[in-house]
């Protein structure tokens, strides 16, 4: 056993964990945040997304060990109350969903484009971004339309509130 | 149309808890005090196990118990079976090999269940399963479909060549007729390649057993949570029915796969009850990879007669389907009552005969996969039909307008009766949207920059809303293919709708509340759907085939339908009229020609209240449950059509168009149909272009994860446009189609059509790999060279 302790959605938590346990299981099953998703075993489909140290990373991957320290951010840590976060909002509003178990990961990571890529995304960037995540459902043309929606609605948000993210 | 009504791109209800991670998938779910299991599962194709010796795993840390198909056997608990019988041309009934959840004596196929460890945490359960000796005598594998029926090899004592069934379809005679006064014929050699569905969330299970009720459940990912209970009670003999709750919540994807029942989730309850605890499993990709479902998998030699009017005259297909080591659930139906009925198309062709040879080999069983049949009948038609029109030099969408069906309804020479249809309508607008009069241009500008431009036609029909009950049953399924609804209005006014039907993404918590809403005038929050539970939901046959619309919401009109009345004869006694004297209108009861109205809402107030009932002819409450079984099934049908641009030195296929006109009936949520599409478009591109699974010689799935079976991702797929035509389906009461299969059905001729008519010739099979078509490329441009 060791002990992590990191901020997750803006709380501190401590836990001793068996030193294999990946940062995924972390949230899923010591914190029961089940938003993020495991859809494989090769980091390959993106269903576990999350954001560590402010930057998008396939949870599956990372042991909690090496996110000891950081601050993760996950799905459960987009909407501030019943407000969504834009590309939430943007996901809805465009059908960018259907059976919703890729979406989580795919929220997050779209996020991550817009914040490394800024708001004016055209479709061919956001397809060659979105490489790491799979979606069996949609097809991704709403997931497209979806993105580039919420990249521009992201743009509008008061500064003040980006920072709190 | 209302706001919310049908026919409006209402936002989907369950989104909100998607979009914020607050979905409750099975994975998602931790019963108290539950243990893990994990599969120990064969590493080989085909071998005799001669002894399992579990003695080291049981002694493991956190080792609760290790189970074999001794232990199963020696409770009785049965096999897994296939629900639907299918007789040879001989009349002998299908040959099926037993199906244990956990090997008896045998292996058949890698990723075959060998035992299964039951621990206090998953990772415990892994090292100790790795502890289990088992001795195998390894024998011979048979992987290939072409060849299983000439194996020395023997998959299943019963079925000594092989063979499960030699079934046909159709008039022989008629057909050899047709051929013989044909023109032109027209042959083809095809493979349809094996897929893995790969819902991206994996399959998964807890089973639970509460000794003070002797009562049971399981949570599980499933299609059709009553089915998997009933075969789970009455065939598999694992709890009596009633003493058994199936829960399948919000679950991630199915395409078919998860449909069937499993050996998994027949482990998990049967152990929950040997260990005292809740057992869970949840499979990892791998596993998915081996020992879901797989799909499709046929070998096809057909042949097309014309005449000298380019007139087709007879069809003839001789097919070998590939149903692996077992018989899955419904794996029988599929290559035959679900794919040569649909071998007509949607063309007027007098005779039409086909063959199809189930087989099993040593590969994980082969079940429907999204389509089911429907897509295999339609590569086969759709290639010969583009090809027969190359060969007479005739335009591919001419030369299909010259053939389509053209008066309805219309029997088919392979059992269907097709209700209604405008094939040509669907062809103009898809002819239009793509530009099909510029595509010269653009063909002669992709040449200018040396790249290779085709255009691929599809023109699909599909058999869906599978049912009606009596025509299921006459052909061989074991059950019954109506749907139920019950319809609660509680003292308030809000309304509850039990469905026997499943959503695992289709969206049905915002169209059934649509019709709901639509039908009875009430705000669409004020509607809640409640499917997935057999506690809440008395009976019922889940979703796939695209029944869900057609018949599940059928149902519910129907149950509605009932509602209405009797809310007529409650507000009858409360206005002290004559009930034929109520109108039903915009959610208010009224006296007609009267102003003299109630709400809807105080209807159902008074139904509970019920102090203004006269007597006892009129019972209180307001709940009503109907069961639906169609009279046909519906005819979806559409044109797609794809460009594709190839790099004929890389052999790189770019989808530069994807065009798709689909008739599916009355539309409830357009937003939520052109989403399946897009969602079934991609699937069959993947089909064409990416995905396939292979076995090497010895049985080893080479594709067994995301690193090597490939999927299509955004940058493979362009945007859609998709476009659609109505003709509502005269056989049911709301006139829907369904449109869950239509893309994938659509898309792989498409694909095909359009790079054969890129590179200029033929022989390209799927999936039309970069490698495949350079190789196709570098023949055409210089026929010796590649040889
Ligand atoms: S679960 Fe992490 S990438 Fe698939
Ligand atoms: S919505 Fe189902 S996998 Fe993307």
């Amino acid at each position: 056993m060791t002990t992590v302790s990191m901020t997750v959605n803006g709380q501190s938590v401590t836990a001793d964990v068996d030193p294999r346990t990946l940062l995924v299981q972390f949230l899923r099953e010591h914190l029961r945040l089940t938003g993020t998703h495991v859809g494989c075993d090769t980091s390959q489909c993106g269903a576990c997304v999350v954001h560590l140290n402010d930057q998008a990373v396939k949870s599956c991957t990372v042991l909690a060990m090496q996110a000891d320290g950081g601050s993760v951010i996950t799905i459960e840590g987009l909407a501030q109350g019943s407000e969504l976060h834009p590309m939430q909002a943007a996901f809805r509003e465009h059908h960018g969903l259907q059976c919703g178990f890729c979406t989580p990961g795919m929220i997050m990571s779209a996020i991550d484009i817009v914040n490394r890529k800024g708001a004016a995304l055209d479709e061919k960037t956001i397809r060659a971004e979105l490489d790491g995540n799979l979606c069996r459902c949609t097809g991704y043309h709403n997931i497209v339309k979806a993105i580039a929606a919420g990249a521009r609605a992201m743009s509008q948000v008061p500064a003040a509130r980006q920072a709190a993210e | 149309m209302t706001a919310t009504g049908i026919g409006a791109p209402v936002r989907r209800k369950e989104d909100q808890r998607f979009v914020t991670g607050q979905g409750r998938y099975v994975d998602d779910f931790n019963r108290p005090g539950q243990a893990y299991a994990y599969f120990l599962r064969s590493p080989h194709a085909h071998a005799a196990i001669r002894s399992i010796d579990t003695g080291a795993a049981r002694a493991m840390p956190g080792v609760l118990a290790v189970f074999t198909g001794e232990d199963l056997a020696a409770d009785k608990i049965g096999g897994l079976i296939c629900g639907w019988m299918i007789h040879s041309k001989d009349g002998s009934p299908m040959k099926a090999g037993p199906h244990p959840a956990l090997a008896q004596g045998k292996v058949r196929y890698v990723g075959d269940h060998v035992a299964v460890v039951i621990a206090e945490t998953l990772a415990q359960a892994k090292d100790a399963a790795e502890a289990i000796i088992v001795d195998y005598d390894v024998l011979p594998a048979v992987v290939d479909t072409a060849q299983a029926q000439k194996a020395p090899v023997q998959v299943h004592d019963v079925a000594p060549d092989n063979t499960v069934f030699s079934w046909h379809l159709g008039d022989k005679g008629a057909a050899e007729a047709a051929f013989a006064r044909a023109r032109h014929v027209t042959s083809i050699d095809l493979v349809n390649n094996r897929l893995v569905p790969n819902a991206i969330e994996p399959r998964a299970a807890i089973g639970e057993y509460d000794p003070g009720t002797d009562g049971y459940t399981l949570y599980t990912t499933s299609q059709n949570p009553h089915v998997a209970r009933l075969v789970l009670s009455a065939f598999i003999g694992i709890a009596p029915e009633h003493r058994l709750r199936v829960i399948a919540p919000d679950v991630g994807g199915g395409f078919g796969s998860k449909i069937f029942i499993y050996a998994e989730e027949t482990v998990c309850v049967w152990a929950a009850k040997k260990v005292r605890r809740p057992v869970k499993w949840t499979a990892d990709r791998t596993e998915a990879f081996l020992a879901d479902a797989h799909g499709r998998d046929h070998v096809t030699h057909a042949e097309m007669a014309t005449d000298e009017n380019g007139r087709i005259l007879g069809l003839r297909v001789r097919t070998t389907a590939n149903l692996g080591a077992y018989l899955s659930t419904f794996a029988s139906s599929v290559p035959t009552y679900l794919y040569a009925p649909l071998l007509s198309g949607q063309y007027d062709i007098p005779a039409i005969y086909c063959e199809v040879d189930g087989v099993y080999t040593n590969t994980a069983p082969v079940d429907a996969y999204r389509g089911a049949g429907r897509p295999e009948a339609t590569f086969v038609l759709e290639r010969l039909v583009e090809k027969t029109a190359r060969e007479l030099g005739q335009d591919p969408a001419e030369f299909r307008r010259r053939n389509y069906i053209r008066t309805f309804p219309h029997q088919t020479p392979v059992i269907m009766t097709y209700d209604t249809g405008d094939y040509e309508a669907s062809l103009d607008k898809a002819l239009e949207l793509a530009d099909y009069k510029g595509f010269p241009e653009r063909r002669r500008e992709s040449a200018r920059r040396g790249k290779l431009r085709g255009i691929g036609f599809s023109s699909y029909i599909e058999a869906c809303g599978i049912a009606p009950s009596q025509a299921v049953g006459s052909l061989g399924a074991g059950v019954g293919l109506w749907e139920s609804a019950e319809v609660r209005v509680n003292p308030t006014g809000s309304v509850e709708v039990l469905t026997g039907s499943h959503s695992h993404g289709q969206g049905h918590e915002t169209t059934f509340a649509q019709l709901v809403s639509d039908r009875l005038g009430i705000p669409i929050e004020q509607v809640s759907i409640v499917h997935g539970d057999t506690d809440k939901v008395q009976f019922g046959m889940g979703t796939y085939g695209s029944r869900s619309g057609a018949v599940g919401m059928s149902a519910i009109a129907k149950a509605l339908d009932k509602v209405i009345a009797k809310g007529k004869k409650v507000a009858a006694h409360v206005l002290e009229a004559s009930e034929n004297d109520i109108e039903f209108k915009d959610g208010k009861f009224a006296v007609a020609g009267t102003d003299r109205a109630l709400g809807f809402g105080e209807v159902a107030l008074q139904a509970y209240v019920a102090h203004k009932f006269s007597g006892q002819d009129l019972e209180p409450g307001l709940k009503e449950g109907a069961f639906y079984d169609p009279t046909n099934f519906t005819f979806p049908a559409g044109v797609h059509i794809c460009e594709v641009e190839i790099d004929p030195d890389t052999g790189v296929t770019t989808i530069e168009r994807w065009t798709a006109v689909d008739d599916f009936g009355v539309i409830i949520n357009p937003m939520i149909v052109e989403g399946q599409v897009h969602g079934g478009i991609a699937q069959g591109v993947g089909q064409a272009l990416l995905e396939g699974a292979v076995y090497d010689r010895d049985g080893q799935l080479v594709t067994a994860s995301y690193n090597d079976y490939c999927m299509p991702r955004a940058i493979d797929l362009p945007s859609f446009q998709v476009g659609m035509t109505v003709t509502p389906c005269p056989s049911n009461p709301l006139g829907i189609k369904g449109c869950g299969e239509a893309g994938a059905i659509a898309a792989p001729p498409a694909v095909i059509n359009a790079i054969t008519d890129a590179l200029g010739h033929e022989d390209i099979s799927m999936p039309a790999t970069s490698q495949a078509v350079w190789r196709a490329a570098q023949k055409a441009r210089m026929p010796m060279a590649a040889e």
